[in-house]
């Protein structure tokens, strides 16, 4: 016979597992047609909606109208998606190519159940039962192939719940070659984005608000870095690519969302330039200019195109006089300054103390994209010539 | 940092010139035909210095491509299947080399086994564009991977050696 305890100890093992069963396919909550801000407990949105009550945001149901991409769904994009679905976001759009492994499980969002499925449709499965009233679509590839990029460009231009642009692209990608192509179509399409990071040691992070041709887009500068404190050649890199922490990508996952809401709702300043130094609790943040040179035809054209707009007057903006207040200064006193801010007239790079770029690239004397044709040799082989000739060797 | 040898190597693989992706038509045409003389010229040099390790092609469009390659360890050859698509942004970006085979079976890989590369690789690529190509993403990229990692599956027993004639030991 089995004793209490033991049936005490059965009954909630089985608790637990009919649990587990009934957040798979559980009941979901009914959709809500109008974010209702009346306090009740059944309201999904009654301490959103307080916002608007407290005075911090005026227009908070216009979230609903809203769509935005998280392109990357891994430690920092799924916990992004939960955090805007939670906010009741009208339109999320999910891309990813990857599945959910076991070895995610020191992150957020995603549950051991779910190993070995698409990371889009786990996400977008635990999104919509958290909120039926967000419509979530997600594309599972790769959007750096010629093919899938068309499609993932088409998706930026008529992905917005009214089928036009949708009004931002979060990257959450854990690569160079996806950043790059998030850059490419967001400059051809003049689409604002932010773009998001966490390094591979896991001890630092950024976000940064990118919008063409009027700050530095991603392929302006060589990649930015958050200075760890950490000596770059004690790093030991045996036998590992990469580290994480729940906790950094959490941090930057929060910033990202924060600055989106801001963005979105329009409250609050956006942060153009937002880093994270984990071992340090050190903030830095700055804005960016665009490089006039910059190696992306459409970054270079996108700040044509906003030289030749006039400049939009932010109201209430009151900027108080610069003037000294007392000419004479018997002390000597000055003040040092703690972020430079972009200089008007020098193109270099004005970077914030504690961020540098990754590495240094020399000026090419050549213009960008000017150099063509030559080829190596003697281009007067037809590529399946050559083709050919590979192959037979 | 790229030793002696690997400088050499680099050295007689010709340097490419067009600046062009996948997208960019006639141009990307230009420099397929680029990347094609410069592999030639490195499998050619590979051979005559009696250091064949690898064999490439791509589909007709040149963005997919795809390939084996070889490496001696003990005297015993291993055969290993590499594939990599040309992303939109290359050549701004390096090609990213994955050797599916390899897959989980070690910490230097990527998704989809594409290679770890150290942290030298994509500054040395970027420094460097449009003048690298795919030849040279083999010679800096997969094959100082290679000689580091396969040695190490090998000891640790998630590679071995396949063929009929096992003689080793």
């Amino acid at each position: 016979m089995a004793s209490v305890d033991e049936l005490q100890k059965k009954i909630k093992e089985l608790e637990a597992k009919l649990a587990a069963v009934e957040a798979k396919g559980g009941p979901m909550r009914q959709k809500i047609e109008v974010m209702s801000s009346e306090v009740v407990d059944s309201n999904p949105y009654s301490r959103l909606m307080a916002l608007k009550r407290m005075g911090i945001v005026n227009n908070y149901e216009q979230i609903r109208e809203k769509t935005v991409a998280v392109v990357g769904v891994g430690g920092v994009g799924s916990v992004t998606a939960e955090m805007l679905t939670r906010c009741g976001i009208g339109k999320l759009i999910l891309f990813d190519y990857d599945k959910v492994e076991l070895a995610n499980m020191n992150r957020l969002f995603f549950q051991p159940h779910q190993a070995g499925l698409s990371k889009v449709d786990a996400a977008a499965a635990t999104l919509q039962n958290i909120n039926p009233d967000v419509t979530i679509d997600a594309y599972n590839y790769n959007i750096t192939t010629v093919d899938n990029f068309q499609k993932f460009c088409d998706t930026i231009s008529k992905g917005s719940l009214t089928g036009g642009p949708i009004d931002l692209v979060l990257s959450c990608v854990d690569n160079f070659e996806a950043r790059m192509a998030i850059n490419t179509a967001c400059n051809e399409l003049d689409q604002k984005w932010f773009e998001s990071g966490v390094s591979e040691n896991a001890v630092s992070g950024h976000i940064q608000f990118i919008s063409p041709g009027e700050s530095a887009c991603f392929a302006c500068a060589p990649p930015l870095v958050v200075a760890t404190k950490v000596d770059e050649r004690t790093l030991k890199r045996e036998g590992v690519c990469a580290a994480s922490l729940p906790t950094t990508m959490g941090i930057v996952a929060g910033f990202l969302v924060q600055n989106t809401l801001k963005y979105l709702l329009e409250f609050g300043n956006v942060t153009h330039y937002l880093g994270y130094s984990a071992l340090t609790d050190f903030f830095p943040t700055m804005s960016l200019k665009p490089n006039p040179t910059c190696d992306d035809a459409s970054c270079r054209a996108r700040q044509e195109q906003r030289r030749l707009q006039p400049r939009v007057e932010l109201a209430a903006e009151v900027t108080e006089d610069c003037g000294p207040v007392h000419q004479d200064n018997d002390w000597g006193i000055s003040v040092l300054e703690e972020n430079s801010p972009a200089d008007e007239d020098c193109p270099g790079l004005k970077l914030v103390d504690g961020v540098q770029v990754a590495y240094s690239i020399p000026v090419d004397s050549s213009t960008p994209e000017s150099s063509t044709g030559g080829a190596v040799a003697a281009s007067e082989l037809s590529l399946e010539d050559l083709m050919q000739q590979m192959k037979t060797m | 940092m790229v030793d002696e040898g690997t400088k050499r190597t680099l050295s007689s693989i010709p340097l490419l010139q067009t600046k062009a992706g996948p997208r960019d038509k006639e141009l990307w045409v230009n420099r397929l035909k680029e990347e094609y003389q410069a592999l030639i010229k490195y499998v050619q040099n590979n051979k005559s210095a009696d250091n064949d390790w690898f064999r490439l092609e791509s589909d007709k469009t040149g963005t997919r491509w795809f390939g084996k390659c070889w490496f001696v360890h003990n005297l015993l050859k291993y055969e290993f299947d590499l594939e990599f698509d040309i992303p939109i942004t290359y050549p701004k970006t390096a090609p990213e080399i994955a050797l599916p085979g390899l897959d989980g079976k070690t910490a230097k890989m990527y998704r989809g086994g594409k290679i770890c590369l150290t942290d030298h690789f994509k500054p040395l690529w970027a420094r460097n564009v449009p003048r690298f190509g795919i030849a040279h993403a083999m010679a800096l990229g997969l094959g100082p991977w290679l000689a580091v990692e396969i040695p190490e599956m090998i000891e640790k027993g998630v590679v071995t050696y396949k063929e009929k004639t096992e003689e080793a030991k």
